[in-house]
């Protein structure tokens, strides 16, 4: 069965892939995703805290007591021969790119116009065959206008377009009040795909202490439905630009989220909850599913139920959201 | 031939680089000075730095320096080169093994940074009373005076061990020399071959032993034999001396640096001679010259190689026309005739028939005791007459009970043509000494300029001043003293000036450049009267930066280094300022390059900001000002602490004479209390109505200065406006109030009491019962209110539950200590003193304890208002666990005879004597009612007018029971005490163990102990710790009858005073480890109550207790203070940059550290739950 794809211009054997995360962050684990055929693989995210504040006090906590007491100059060993700084993520991706042959997506996490952004060429330059960049903005301030919040996005994605020459996907957060209109720009700024959706971090509450409590779980099935419907709504527009992130925890939603028109596929908890490699059986029984339903190719599916191709396309519009309610409300 | 190439080092680092290329084997053992040495070593070793000849160097941290020398001694015997680096106590730890060294002639060179031997008093600092406890171990001794020469020596050294089989002491000033920063030639790789290599090596080797070679060495020999054998070695010392001059001329002739055993400098026909060795020699010189320049007949000879003595060489050093000869020994050794080189001296002269040479013997310089040329002046004053007027005499102090030391005349100031010098006075945590470190490299780099740097610190760990002493100029700086006028002064801490004459140094004319956080318009005006005096006085040019805010402004938050270090550059003149800034900038992307682009730019951006930031100040003729420098301490405090600690706090200790001091190193407790720091910027303010009087605020204050009280309420009625009182909430206590109450001069701003307070406004949960207000504009009515609180009753300690919120209500007898701020180690000590503070001997191992708990100038130890508290002493580092055992002893043999004595005086004494025999005494009323019994016993033992009644008068006090406790650190209890802590558990005897555990030598900054827990990068553990932490905690529970539990404070309070409760009243040997989180674990201490508890979640540090008294009944001893670990030890080891350090730099092993850590905790889990179910069959009667 051809399960070729093309996203973000590269040619890849098939759609399924290791989306951002920790999987890669050991060589040995690197290679066990390429064994169990990924066709690409994305590196976890570089923060922009990490290259901005966070190696600051990470040096501070070493520097601070430095040269106040006689007997004790300093508390470790000296840290000019620790690379504190983000230099650890370009070095392990220089060494993926020695060791691995299938493209490595490299991820860079952050909001903001700021200097950190120069690490995108770096990454480039380290091995990136492509980038992701992940926008988490979380607006707190009532003067965070939402024309500026997307401008900013946009210019970001366009200061980096500008120093790096390989494509760059951005990975959007779904809660944007036209993300048609918002892509559209974004693309105009030379966004060359995206990835929908980065996660939220939703903190609980700890009632006893009355304390929020940070919480990142790994992903839901139910997450799905929110990336098919967005993927049927865009993949007429950006057609093998897109990727599914978040709720794909079997072959079903690999199928789902390929015929709503994602070119790639990224899983994340299926693998951190079953192992490397379920990306082979996954790989497997889309192949399976494709023969059985004697699909000549994977590209044949690809888009069939976008919001162009569905038999009922009202079913990702409004109308059908009426529909719903009053049925429910009629049983 | 290639240009030499020069390095901007220190005395250690000069050393060490050579003794790591000539050696195979390094084992090594962390103290001060000498730490550098074999921190050095170890990080050469882990980046894979090969030594002479391609090999890479086994580096090995031993558990002591007896074992160090132990280690090297075995690798000499199996045919390796080896060396050794230490200092002090150290040193004195291997003397066994340098006798087995030398006695079996084993070519080996150890280098020494000479530190004080612990007497009366610990101290760090240098002199040689270390390395003369060593000349008669059969080792040769080699004595550098500089940098340089400490180089330069070493080499020589390595050289003639291997040519001679005489092994080596090479030694050099500790600090002085250890740490001072000089431009010295380096020695390159072949020079140092073409000095070691040839049959020396060969023939090292082969007398190695080896099962292919039999040999047999370490026989015991008999009265027939031993004598004859010892002799059999004289001629190998006979040869040394030509073979060490052959090794110094063989590096003359490749280095131009000519040395000899004795080298003399000064008028060839001098008639005034000073000899000594070591840095001193570098200041002598330097004045001879002087001297000799005015006409005088001067001179000096510098020791060099001390043992053997070469008699002949002496003599032929010293000029024909010498009269009168001043040997200087920076050591003393009480009752001999002379100190040990005038001794020699004295000999070598009658020897040689010299006898006619008046000899005189002086003791300097003790633990870096200044000696500056002043003083040389006096000694050669002192000989001008042709009789000496003392045979024996001290320089540098002034000695007012025995009258031996020589008048100074302080004023005498030789010039120092074509130096720039310079003074900063700083804080430790600003950076200011980093960024001085800095511009000596980048002003060393210049080949035609030479520099010097020295650093002063003092001796507290938080808000510590640091004093930079800088020299640059064209000649050899031989100033081996701390700059005396600068021409340049810096103070980058405004306060400092209120508390710090940092214009003593400052030279008529010259620059001053402050730190200011106000425009450039008010500086002036808020200048305290006597700056503003001195500044008009010597004609300054003042010039002003607000650093603090072109840092933030510029985000560095509040690290000024890099624009002080511009400003410096720009004002001092020593380099053109575009070749300065671009140097700064330089240095910063060296330093910072590693860390990111980001924080490289703040500092450009910092650099570039300065100097638009940087005003002249305009002096008026005259002061203006009303503020005035404070007093060091307050007005209330004894006249002790008014004449002495007041002198030493204020910089001014040099001055004090001999009569000042007690003979014995006795020391007042309780006088921290009269030092006010003002340190904290922000200090916590309490919130009566929101607090729900837990104290744990109190109860993990590292300092003591948050404290409760309960009292009653009328005694509110003096209070002073705005003082805070509310009801206590007890159902015990009626018409009682409380008052949480900060010492904010005391406070040092840490913040770890409103992290744990856990008292929130329900309805807006960020607003706690504490939280950090600004000190200065509440400091007025604050420290009203602390005194006011001071004056208030302490509660009863019979009516208080000693749990953690009672055991707050009792008056600390530990506080403001000079520990970092956030510390982690002293709220335990704290809580041990408020447990059993008025009947409690404390047995303090060396370390960080034994610092903040007896560093002088002020002492944190002290009494409740009867004037009881802890009874304090530290002995060794080794010797705790026995030093702690013999106070037990001691006791119990008190308290035996006492009890005799009562039972005899029974028919006397009544019906009281039983009672007096009989008393429970395990709880706070039971002892009160003993005191009481003995207060009367007391009262009727003078009638009875018997023998037995003037003894038991004596003796009478360990009637009531006092608690031992054995505290230290880690580095003590794990290893270098651990035999005689082993030993003491396994004594039965009474006594409790509290094992201060930061799992990392924090001391002597941050070495790997056997505590240290795997993956965490230390010194000596560069790739992180591949091994386990020991597991002391089943060790002890492995002997049976100790108790023992494993605590940690910030994570459950409760279960920690239980165990102190528990340890304490259990009759036999306890111990308790408590976790202290320390700044060597890296992160911000305000959150080391939450790393406690996710240490404890995750099992890293799970809690636990093992009482052995619980068999009688049949339950299992151990208990386990928590639930099975519910967190991954990744979110505990995440947030520390001990961890995380790793983690960046090499991700695979981390991963793999990581695993096994995880490992580790659930194995360690799974074993103390089933030992936790094991009960023991109860015996029956």
């Amino acid at each position: 069965m051809d399960l070729r794809t093309t996203y973000l211009g590269l040619e890849l054997p098939h759609p399924l892939m290791p989306g951002a995360s920790p999987l890669p962050d050991l060589l040995d684990r690197a290679r066990r995703l390429e064994d169990a055929g990924a066709a690409a693989i994305v590196l976890r995210s570089l923060f922009e805290e990490q290259i901005v504040q966070d190696d600051l006090s990470a040096g501070l906590h070493v520097e601070g007591p430095m040269e106040s007491y006689a007997e004790a100059l300093s508390y470790f060993p000296s840290p000019e021969s620790f690379a504190l700084g983000p230099f650890e993520y370009l070095e392990h991706l220089r060494r993926l790119r020695a060791a691995i042959s299938v493209p490595l997506i490299a991820s860079l996490n952050g909001t903001t116009l700021g200097g950190w952004l120069e690490y995108a060429q770096f990454l480039q330059d380290a091995g990136a065959d492509a980038l992701e960049l992940n926008v988490y903005r979380l607006p707190v301030s009532d003067q965070e206008d939402g024309m500026e919040v997307e401008r900013e996005t946009v210019e970001m994605v366009r200061a980096v377009k500008h120093t790096v020459r390989v494509p760059v996907a951005v990975k959007l957060s779904p809660f944007y009040t036209s993300l048609p209109a918002f892509a559209a720009r974004l693309s105009g700024a030379g966004a060359d795909g995206f990835v929908l959706f980065n996660r939220f971090l939703q903190p609980d509450i700890d009632v006893e202490e009355l304390r929020a409590v940070p919480q990142m779980e790994l992903s839901h099935p139910e997450e799905l439905r929110l990336r098919l419907r967005w993927l049927a709504i865009l993949s007429g527009s950006y057609p093998g630009r897109l990727a599914a992130s978040g709720g794909i925890h079997d072959s079903r939603g690999v199928i789902k989220a390929l015929m709503a028109g994602a070119a790639a596929v990224q899983v994340v908890s299926a693998l951190l909850i079953r192992g490397i490699d379920y990306l082979t059986v996954l790989r497997q029984e889309l192949e399976s599913w494709l023969t059985e339903h004697e699909y000549t190719s994977l590209r044949q599916m690809q888009g069939s139920m976008n919001l162009a191709g569905c038999p009922n396309p009202g079913a990702y519009e409004r109308a059908h959201y009426m529909r719903i309610l009053q049925s429910r409300h009629g049983e | 031939m290639k240009s030499p190439q020069h390095a901007v080092l220190d005395g250690n680092e000069a050393a060490a680089s050579v003794a790591y290329r000539a050696s195979e084997v390094l084992a090594i053992y962390p103290i001060t000075p000498s730490s550098t040495m074999g921190e050095l070593a170890d990080a050469w070793a882990a980046e894979g730095r090969p030594n002479l000849w391609g090999a890479l160097p086994e580096v090995v941290e031993m558990q002591s320096e007896g074992g160090a020398a132990g280690a090297v001694h075995g690798a000499l015997q199996a045919g390796a080169l080896a060396t050794t680096f230490t200092a002090s106590q150290g040193l004195l730890l291997m003397i066994p093994n340098m006798y087995k060294i030398a006695g079996e002639l084993t070519a080996f060179c150890m280098h020494v940074a000479a530190r004080t031997l612990a007497t009366h008093a610990l101290s760090i600092f240098g002199d040689h009373s270390d390395v003369m406890a060593c000349r008669q171990t059969g080792f040769a001794m080699l004595a550098s005076g500089s940098v340089q020469e400490a180089h330069d020596l070493a080499a020589v050294a390595h050289a003639a061990t291997l040519r001679s089989r005489v092994p080596f002491l090479h030694f050099f000033d500790g600090f002085r020399t250890s740490h001072e920063l000089a431009k010295i030639v380096l020695l390159p790789d072949a020079l140092l071959r073409e000095m070691l290599d040839g049959s020396g090596i060969l023939a090292h080797r082969e007398r190695g032993l080896t099962p292919d070679r039999p040999q047999l060495r370490g026989t015991a020999q008999n009265p027939d034999t031993f004598f004859q054998a010892r002799e059999a070695a004289n001629s190998y010392y006979t040869a040394l001396p030509a073979t060490v001059q052959e090794a110094m001329d063989q590096l003359g002739a490749a280095t131009g640096r000519a040395y000899r055993l004795f080298d003399y400098v000064g008028h060839p026909e001098a008639e005034r001679v000073v000899v000594l060795m070591g840095s001193g020699a570098e200041a002598t010189h330097e004045v001879v010259e002087h001297l000799v320049a005015a006409g005088e007949k001067v001179g000096v000879l510098k020791v060099r190689l001390y043992r053997p003595f070469s008699v002949e060489h002496f003599l032929a050093a010293l000029p024909a026309t010498t009269r009168s000869l001043a040997v200087l020994d920076r050591t003393k050794e009480p009752g001999a005739v002379g100190e040990p080189l005038y001794q020699d001296v004295v000999a070598a002269l009658h020897e040689g028939g010299r006898e006619g040479i008046a000899v005189t013997g002086g003791r300097y310089g003790l633990s870096s005791k200044e000696f500056d040329p002043p003083m040389v002046a006096a000694v050669f004053d002192a000989l001008q007459a042709g009789a000496p007027a003392r045979r024996h005499f001290t320089v540098g102090i002034v000695d007012d009970v025995t009258h031996l030391s020589l008048p100074v005349d302080a004023a005498w100031n030789p010039a120092e043509p074509g130096r720039v010098r310079a003074v900063f006075y700083g804080l430790g945590s600003d950076g200011t000494v980093s960024a001085n470190k800095n511009s000596i490299k980048i002003l060393g780099a210049d080949p035609d300029v030479t520099v010097q740097g020295y650093f002063v610190y003092d001796s507290k760990k938080s808000g510590s001043v640091t004093t930079s002493h800088l020299r640059f100029g064209k000649d050899p700086i031989r100033s081996s003293y701390l700059v005396r006028e600068a021409e340049f002064v810096a103070c980058h801490q405004f306060p400092l000036l209120f508390t710090i004459d940092v214009l003593e140094r400052a030279a008529d004319g010259g620059v001053f450049l402050l730190n200011a956080p106000y425009p450039a318009g008010e500086v002036w005006d808020r200048l305290p009267r006597e700056v503003q005096e001195r500044i008009t006085a010597r004609h300054l040019r003042l010039f002003a930066i607000d650093a603090g805010k072109v840092a933030r402004d510029s985000g560095l938050g509040h690290r000024i280094n890099t624009i002080m270090q511009t400003c410096f550059f720009a004002l001092s003149g020593v380099l053109p300022r575009e070749r300065a800034v671009a140097a700064i900038k330089a240095a910063v992307e060296k330093t910072y390059g590693a860390r990111g682009t980001e924080i490289v730019k703040k500092n450009f951006a910092a650099i570039d900001a300065t100097l638009a930031g940087l005003h002249p100040i305009e002096v008026p003729p005259g002061p203006t000002s009303q503020a005035h420098v404070r007093p060091p301490v307050s007005e209330d405090a004894p006249d002790f602490v008014q004449r002495v600690t007041s002198a030493m706090l204020a910089g001014r200790g040099d001055l004090l004479p001999v009569s000042a001091f007690p003979v014995d190193g006795t020391w007042p407790v309780g006088t921290s209390r009269y030092e006010k720091r003002n340190i904290a910027q922000e200090i916590p303010v309490w919130d009566q109505d929101l607090c729900i009087q837990c104290n744990k605020c109190a109860l993990l204050c590292p300092h003591a200065t948050i404290r409760a009280k309960i009292y009653p309420q009328a005694e509110n009625a003096g209070a002073p406006p705005g003082f805070r009182s509310t009801a206590f909430k007890s159902r015990d206590h009626v018409d009682v109030a409380y008052t949480l109450q900060v010492a904010p001069e005391d406070c040092t701003g840490c913040g770890v009491c409103v992290e744990v307070c856990p008292a929130k406004d329900k309805a807006n949960p960020r607003r706690k019962a504490l939280r950090m207000e600004p000190q200065e504009p509440r400091l007025p009515a604050a420290r009203e209110h602390w005194s006011f609180f001071l004056s208030l009753p302490d509660a009863d300690r019979a009516s208080v539950r000693l749990d953690v919120k009672g055991s707050q209500l009792l008056p600390p007898l530990f506080e403001f200590s000079g520990a970092c701020s956030g510390c982690g180690e002293t709220p335990y000590v704290k809580l041990l003193t408020q447990l059993f503070g008025d009947r409690l001997l404390i047995a303090n191992a060396t370390g960080c304890s034994s610092i903040y708990g007896g560093n002088l100038p002020t002492t944190p130890y002290t009494t409740n208002r009867e004037g009881r508290g802890p009874a304090w002493s530290n002995s060794l580092f080794e010797d705790n666990a026995e030093f702690g055992l013999g106070m037990r002893l001691a006791l119990d043999s008190h308290v035996r005879q006492a009890r005799a004595l009562v039972a005899q005086l029974a028919p006397d004494l009544g019906e009281e004597a039983q009672a007096l025999l009989d008393a429970d005494q395990s709880s706070e009323g039971a002892i009160a009612a003993q005191r009481e019994r003995v207060t009367r016993l007391r009262q009727r033992l003078p009638a009875l007018d018997s023998p037995e009644a003037a003894r038991l008068a004596q003796l009478a006090d360990y009637l009531v029971e006092k608690s031992v406790w054995i505290v230290g650190g880690d580095g003590w209890a794990y290893d270098i005490g651990f035999g005689g802590l082993d030993h003491v558990l396994h004594s039965g005897r009474n006594v409790n163990i509290l094992v201060l555990d930061t799992e990392v030598y924090s001391n002597t900054g941050g070495q790997q102990s056997k505590a240290t827990p795997t993956g965490a990068v230390a010194k000596f553990a560069t790739r992180g710790k591949a091994l386990p932490k020991k597991d002391l905690a089943r060790i002890a529970m492995g002997m049976g009858h100790v108790y023992v539990a494993q605590v940690a404070i910030g994570a459950r309070d409760a279960q920690t005073v239980r165990a102190f409760l528990e340890a304490e009243s259990y009759p036999g040997p306890s111990l308790i480890l408590a976790y202290s989180p320390c700044i060597a674990h890296g992160y911000d201490l305000v959150h080391g109550p939450e790393q406690q508890r996710l240490a404890v979640e995750s099992g890293v540090w799970p809690l636990l207790r093992f009482d052995p008294r619980r068999n009688a009944t049949g339950e299992p001893p151990l208990q386990l203070d928590m639930q099975a670990p519910k967190t991954s030890p990744a979110v505990f080891m995440g947030n520390e940059a001990r961890f995380r350090m790793l983690e960046k730099s090499d991700p695979a092993r981390w991963q793999a550290l990581l695993e096994e850590a995880k490992r580790e905790a659930a194995a360690r889990w799974a074993v103390l739950e089933q030992l936790a179910r094991v009960s023991l069959p109860v015996p029956t009667p």
